[in-house]
């Protein structure tokens, strides 16, 4: 494992209105995340997680802090990056996944794997047929999603996430539609990939999961404890 | 992987609405190539016939120069007789190279088809009429012995119909004396294909029409300005003169009317499936949101998504468009059939011209409309913003 730093925020905050009132979703976080790491956001729901993630993954601009990503100033002093610029950065450094899996059902596990392909192939990027063995979907090559356990499922979303080599994997509930055992499938491959100096940021509400974790972070009213 | 074969299956996803709506985009295809060949072919067979008749000028006894235009394209001449004489006064004229007088002749013949029909000959001088028209062929024996002889040559549809061959009978209405068949002509493509043809003087004889003429066709020397010579012609008295040219032109002209008519219909037919393009596609980016956010959250840049449904749109139009134009092909005898069945003239040979000038125009044009009609839910896909289209499916 290494512990160059990948993401690093201070003080970010995202704010918005609903009505008259501002709603402070995530007010005043700073945190680092270093590749090798597995990081589990929990808290109660609306207390800001989801919306961290999504700022930490390049996929939400924050409202004020500072956000560095692999060293480069990504928001903050005056800078904010435009969509194009943002997905740059997400092609280099971060592989998403969600709760409902996103598999395109008219396309077969393997070419599913191979979709961000279609659009960008990164340096370092996996053999497809390599990360499907690695998560034990190797056999089921050639199905539809529909064919899959919801397990399988996300095997799939996760070797997709994979595929370009990613240094960051960002999964907002990897295990919220899965039962027990889907679910500790899931948690030992998040824990191999971290192994193999991936850095691995999740957002959980499984306790199970969130121990497996290098560090939790705790987070209420938007803020960390 | 590619965006090709992702956009292909994208499109197997309803399989139903993909078909609805390429079957659009095939009888918008289907209606323009088909137009389109039907205008180049009617033009073809058009100029085929006039440029067969073998003369450029007709003269007529005065009437009406559209009926008596119909008439002749129909093999007919005018319904008017004029005297003999207006021969030698035609060829006074330095212009003329060649003339040939023309008798034609119809009578009732009650047990031709359920009701009867009009039998019609046409009267023709063995010394001329012959070298007007030497593109005939015959298929079986030749041209009459003798301008008085009773004797007939058939057009291949007429000997057909007649069920004659060279050397057999027939019999004419209100004539005791039998006609013998004494040729059968090969097929011409011409309006010939359908006409008994019979000496002159025999049809003068048989029906009482001594020096009298329906028809004289003039073929002009090639220098000779055919404009002023026709103008020439009409200080003879009481005849009409039918050049070959506006006959061409005035039919064209009709011709050209209903085309627009018919492609004010392809136009519509057109804008209806690019309407169903419009909304199949951007019902199918509607339905797959957040999967369009998980692709530009994997990497995909506003154009990559632009292409990805760009694409489909493209495979959709391409395939929709291919089929339309294979179906004119498939269906232009049926095309065909039902226009001569509603046209009151058409030329011969075949009416719906389909060659890769016309079946490419068409193609492109229609693949260029569904393209057209693809850009705006392209767009829309490619403005998706992640974030936005992934919290959406997680409220639903």
């Amino acid at each position: 494992m290494t512990n160059d730093i990948l993401i690093s925020a201070k003080d970010l905050r995202k704010s918005y209105r609903r009505g008259a009132e501002e709603v402070r979703a995530v007010d005043g976080v700073s945190m680092d995340i270093r590749s090798g790491e597995m990081t589990a956001i929990i808290g109660p729901s609306g207390s800001g997680k989801t919306t961290l993630l999504n700022m930490l993954g390049c996929l939400d601009n924050p409202t004020s802090g500072t956000l560095r990503v692999g060293g480069e100033l990504v928001f903050g002093g005056h800078r904010e990056l435009p969509e194009g610029e943002l997905t740059l950065v997400r092609r280099r450094f971060y592989g998403y996944v969600f709760q409902k899996f996103y598999l395109v059902p008219t396309l077969t596990v393997l070419e599913n794997i191979m979709l961000p392909g279609a659009f960008y192939r990164g340096e370092g990027g996996w053999n497809p047929r390599e990360v499907m063995k690695l998560l034990g979907i190797d056999r089921r090559e050639d199905h539809l999603p529909g064919e899959l356990s919801g397990g399988e499922m996300q095997r799939v979303a996760i070797a997709r996430a994979l595929i370009n080599g990613p240094r960051v994997l960002l999964a907002d509930e990897p295990t919220g539609n899965l039962d027990s055992r889907r679910s500790e499938e899931i948690k030992e491959i998040l824990k191999g990939l971290a192994s193999r100096g991936v850095a691995v940021l999740m957002v959980t509400h499984n306790p199970e999961l969130a121990r497996a974790a290098d560090r939790v972070l705790e987070i209420r009213d938007g803020r960390t404890h | 992987m590619t965006v090709y074969s992702i956009a292909y299956k994208n499109l197997l996803r309803k399989k139903t609405r993909t078909a609805l709506t390429a079957g659009g985009i095939m009888l918008s295809a289907w209606v323009l190539a088909t137009l389109l060949g039907f205008n180049r072919g009617y033009q073809q067979g058009l100029n085929r016939d006039i440029d067969n008749m073998g003369f450029q000028v007709l003269l007529t006894a005065k009437g009406c120069p559209y009926e008596a235009a119909t008439l002749m394209l129909k093999g007919g001449t005018g319904l008017r007789y004029m005297d003999e004489s207006i021969v030698k006064d035609v060829f006074k004229h330095p212009e003329v190279e060649k003339v040939t007088p023309m008798l034609m002749h119809g009578v009732f013949d009650p047990d031709k088809g359920e009701n009867g029909a009009i039998a019609a000959y046409l009267g023709v001088d063995p010394a001329t009429f012959p070298s007007m028209k030497p593109y005939l062929e015959f298929k079986q024996g030749g041209w009459f012995t003798d301008d008085k002889a009773y004797e007939a040559v058939l057009g291949y549809e007429a000997a057909e119909l007649e069920t004659r061959e060279a050397g057999d009978l027939m019999l004419v209405v209100g004539v005791e004396k039998p006609v013998k068949v004494v040729g059968v002509l090969k097929r011409s493509g011409t309006q010939d294909d359908g006409t008994i043809f019979m000496p002159l003087g025999a049809v003068r004889g048989m029906f009482d029409r001594k020096g009298k003429l329906t028809g004289l066709g003039i073929k002009v020397k090639k220098e000779a300005d055919i404009p002023a010579f026709e103008n020439k012609l009409y200080d003879l008295p009481d005849v009409q003169v039918v050049s070959m040219a506006q006959v061409k032109s005035t039919i064209m002209n009709l011709v050209n009317s209903a085309r627009v008519i018919a492609m004010g219909i392809a136009g519509i037919a057109l804008i209806i499936a690019m309407a169903g393009v419009i909304n199949t596609v951007l019902m199918s980016v509607m339905e797959r949101y957040a999967e369009i956010g998980i692709i530009k959250s994997m990497g995909a840049m506003p154009f990559d998504v632009f292409r990805l449904i760009w694409t489909e749109t493209a495979i959709l139009c391409g395939l929709g468009g291919a089929a339309g134009i294979g179906l004119a092909f498939v269906t232009a005898g049926l095309s065909e059939a039902a226009v001569r069945y509603f046209l009151p003239y058409a030329p011969n040979g075949a009416l719906i011209a389909l060659d890769p000038a016309i079946t490419g125009f068409a193609f492109v044009l229609i693949t260029a409309g569904g393209l057209l009609s693809g850009l705006y839910p392209a767009w829309r896909a490619a403005r998706v913003r992640p974030l936005e289209a992934i919290r959406i499916e997680g409220e639903q």
